[in-house]
């Protein structure tokens, strides 16, 4: 399997860094993380990036527009919100997002 | 028609860390099965037993509500709310963990294993401010009887959520029967055998063994072994 490059977009500088953490323990992925959705959507048009996870803390306005920003700019962008903030259900959502589409 | 979903005991993932043995009925951590994901909004459903003295340091949560049922033994908790409370049987935890909440879990004895439940259910409403509570019920109450643990109203018996959901703990005598009424139409039951044997609409379940119900507003009991503990999950089936 080749390895994944998934970015975690949160409001939480704590649980984001978790996230970083978690993400970049598994050896098929590669996580890279912020809090700031401009810098989410350079992320996504500089970086080829597998899948978004959709963390903490984000307004329902700040979400749609941030869906909506990033699709525009990766039309097949795979997004998905991560519920728990750790590492109990990463696994399954990752796993659930790329044998379903979308959970 | 009712529709139902049985999970055996035996099927449940599994992972044994040496201070920590856990089951897990549906996907959680390095435990995947994609037919086991969820039961409506209960997306997690955790039986644990950690050693004495051991337990899971400091990490967070959000966007869950998470409940916490010690069985036996006594599990202390700290959290970044500024919470710091040990509880044991008889008493129910829940966490809304909404924006973000950091917590640690500890075994609160050095010589002695705490077992609990963990469960973890979906919220009707993101990004809900943290908070925390605990009760304490009087276990009597719920001989012979489906006492409620856990409603989505401040106001009702036991802790509430941010959830459309009712959970309830019985501990039954051999041969009693009772039925129980789904509390709100679009949800279903989920139930959980702690301990013993029963027969709910004529599926027989044993010690941790699952059946989810739905497409249904009763659900019948019949208990076949002295001091039957069940657990009652009612929750929406729509995510």
């Amino acid at each position: 399997m080749k390895k994944l490059t998934i970015l975690y977009v949160g409001r939480n500088q704590e649980i984001t860094d978790t996230m970083n953490r978690l993400l970049n323990a598994r050896e098929e992925w590669k996580g890279i993380t912020t809090c700031l959705d401009e810098e989410a959507l350079v992320m996504v048009k500089d970086t080829h990036i597998d899948l978004v996870l959709l963390g903490n803390g984000i307004s329902a306005v700040a979400e749609e527009k941030l869906r909506a920003g990033l699709i525009r700019v990766r039309p097949a962008l795979k997004i998905i919100q991560h519920y728990g903030g750790g590492s109990g259900l990463l696994y399954g959502e990752i796993m659930a997002a790329f044998r379903l589409g979308v959970i | 028609m009712a529709q139902f979903v049985l999970h055996k005991g035996s099927t449940r993932g599994h992972a044994n860390h040496g201070w920590l043995n856990a089951h897990h009925t549906f996907s959680f951590a390095n435990y995947h099965d994609p037919e086991r994901m969820h039961f409506g909004v209960l997306r997690v459903l955790n039986d644990d037993s950690i050693d004495g003295g051991m337990g899971f340091g400091t990490h967070p949560h959000d966007n869950m509500e998470i409940i916490t049922i010690p069985l036996e033994g006594a599990l202390a908790h700290k959290d970044s709310l500024g919470t710091s409370s040990v509880i044991q049987h008889g008493d129910i935890q829940v966490m809304s963990a909404g924006t973000g909440v950091q917590h640690s879990e500890f075994n609160g004895n050095a010589d002695q294993t705490v077992k609990l439940l963990q469960i973890w259910l979906f919220p009707n409403k993101k990004n809900v401010t943290p908070r925390y509570g605990q009760i304490t019920l009087d276990i009597t109450k719920r001989h012979n009887n489906f006492q409620q643990i856990l409603s989505p109203d401040p106001d009702d018996a036991g802790v509430w959520i941010h959830q459309d959901a009712w959970f309830s703990l019985g501990t039954f005598d051999e041969n009693f029967e009772t039925d129980y009424q789904i509390k709100k139409q679009g949800n279903g039951v989920y139930a959980f055998v702690i301990k013993g044997s029963v027969t709910i609409d004529g599926h027989e379940l044993s010690t941790r063994d699952g059946l989810g119900i739905w497409d249904t507003d009763k659900i019948s009991f019949k208990f076949n072994t002295p001091d039957t503990e069940v657990l009652l999950m009612d929750v929406p089936m729509k995510l």
